[in-house]
């Protein structure tokens, strides 16, 4: 096997076959969830590699936000394993708590603590679950904030900021805490059409980092652009994935097409 | 003095019968005595009774079943009764089943309860009040139950307990006048046995300049807390 090093592709395929070598950071096997007799997720199989963005659409209703709650166990799944790290974080003996620091959480609502500034948002779980000295947290909170562009507002409260940059803040605060994979439900769903492209384009940065992500999102168009898989659900079962231009330029399934063509128009 | 009464103006009158400055002068220093207990009262139910009704109302959040059983049970009886009833029943009662309490921690301790019971809703309330999004990201990052309670939720719902606790907390307070039926020396008592001795209603005015004088620096703190917690950060 040689490989021409000087090719970007070589370079990629690389990087790729290191990924592989390396397995999936996040892994979901055989999961389940039901409320009473609703069954919302129907078996889940998923796996997601270190530095991957996998993005994950289907209409409403399809378990998306369920499976990534399940995902830190804010949701506890009815059956099946979640392995973070090599780590199933559904065993009994797992500490969760030391396990969801691991785990970033971004909301459609922001969830910023209102009662706190951007800075305080974010030193929080930086003094209380990592047990960073107040001096070593607001170093590492204020990178934080830079890195969203926002270390001018660390001293404004939420009710002063901007939807953009309460999401902003809100990828910040969960940054900081340095995890191994990012879950987005819907980061710009909330947020008006002119101020989703800042938190894109934080996004984006996160991911020319090198975070491992899995988005729940309706951004077709980001998705296209970025992901580096798409996953299509439906009533609670993944029904088809692949690489964006696969799955956006030639759905196999039926009900792919048929919700493609939904939210294209 | 028949004869004085007769001659007097109603204006004189009334004067002599309230304001009378050789009654006032004799019993004042009963009547600060009872101020000293009424102030001491006031504070320690004030301050132990919204304490344990936070207490309580934290434990409600864990929701251990039969622990939230009896906290709704305690709080829900506590409002319901007139502490005036609790008072006769603990300071009568209690002294046959071997346990005898002075008048002044009768007191303390039942209005304590009354008002951690009514507390306590109201923080549970507030608890509620927090969206559960603020649960969610807290304990994403990591934070623990008892952290994410005391951290995110608690200074939430704290911002809206603030008016109807203060006057919850001032109305109970003011119980502390029940004290006068088992004998306590608070301001009230001492004005009505100075009342019963003297033969003039004096003592009685003298005791509710005491509790404007007593109360009114809590209704004015009262209202600061309340204009302070709505206005930050709105
Ligand atoms: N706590 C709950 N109790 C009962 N049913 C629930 C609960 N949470 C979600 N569901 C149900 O589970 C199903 C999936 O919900 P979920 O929020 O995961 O969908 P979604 O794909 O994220 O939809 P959307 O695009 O609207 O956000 C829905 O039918 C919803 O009503
Ligand atoms: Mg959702």
């Amino acid at each position: 096997m040689t490989r021409p090093s000087t090719s970007s592709i070589a370079a990629d395929r690389l990087v790729s076959d290191a990924r592989a070598e390396r397995g999936s950071i996040l892994e979901l096997i055989a999961l389940h969830k039901s409320y009473g007799p609703l069954d919302v997720l129907k078996g889940i199989d998923l796996k997601v590699k270190p530095g991957e963005m996998v993005f994950l659409i289907g209409p409403s209703g399809s378990g998306k936000s369920t499976l990534l709650r399940c995902c830190n166990r804010l949701e506890e799944p009815t059956s099946g394993a979640v392995i973070v790290e090599g780590e199933d974080i559904t065993a009994p003996s797992v500490d969760l708590n030391k396990a969801r620091r691991r785990i970033g959480m971004v909301f459609q609502s922001f969830n910023l603590y209102p009662h706190k500034t951007a800075l305080g948002n974010v030193t929080l779980a930086l003094v209380k679950v990592s047990r960073l000295s107040r001096a070593a947290a607001r170093e590492k909170a204020m990178a934080a904030l830079a890195d969203v562009g926002l270390a001018d507002k660390a001293a404004a409260y939420p009710a002063e900021l901007s939807g953009g940059q309460q999401q902003r803040v809100a990828i910040a605060r969960a940054l900081a805490l340095e995890p191994k994979v990012m879950l987005f439900d819907e980061p710009t769903s909330a947020l008006d059409p002119e101020l989703v492209g800042d938190v894109l384009d934080v996004m984006r940065k996160v991911r020319a980092a090198g975070m491992t992500m899995l988005v729940v999102s309706h951004e077709m168009r980001f998705a296209a652009e970025a992901a580096d898989r798409v996953v299509f659900m439906d009533g609670g079962v993944i029904v088809e994935e692949g690489p964006p231009s696969a799955v956006f330029g030639a759905p196999r399934e039926a009900r792919t097409q048929a919700f493609l063509s939904r939210v294209k128009h | 003095m028949d004869e004085a009464a007769t001659t007097m103006t109603p204006g004189e009158r009334f004067i002599e019968t309230y304001f009378n400055a050789a009654v006032m002068e004799r019993y004042l220093p009963a009547i600060l005595d009872g101020f000293v207990v009424t102030l001491q009262l006031a504070v320690l139910v004030v301050v132990s009774g919204i304490l344990l009704g936070l207490a309580l109302a934290c434990l409600r959040a864990y929701r251990v079943r039969p622990l939230n059983v009896l906290i709704v049970c305690f709080a829900d009886i506590l409002r319901a009764l007139p502490p005036l009833v609790l008072i006769l029943i603990a300071y009568f009662g209690l002294p046959n089943v071997g346990v005898s309490l002075s008048a002044f921690a009768v007191i303390w301790i039942v209005l304590t309860l009354a008002l951690a019971a009514f507390a306590e809703e109201i923080f549970w309330a507030g608890i509620l009040s927090v969206a559960p999004g603020q649960w969610q990201a807290a304990r994403s990052t990591g934070l623990s139950f008892t952290q994410t309670l005391l951290s995110v939720i608690l200074p939430q719902a704290v911002r809206l307990t603030v008016p109807p606790l203060t006057n919850r907390a001032i109305a109970v307070t003011k119980s502390t006048a029940l004290g006068m039926v088992i004998g306590l020396s608070d301001v009230l008592g001492a004005a009505t046995t100075a009342q019963s001795f003297s033969g003039s209603a004096t003592p009685l005015m003298m005791a509710a300049i005491a509790y404007v004088i007593l109360f009114l620096p809590f209704v004015v703190v009262a209202r600061w807390l309340e204009s302070r917690f709505k206005w930050r950060h709105a």
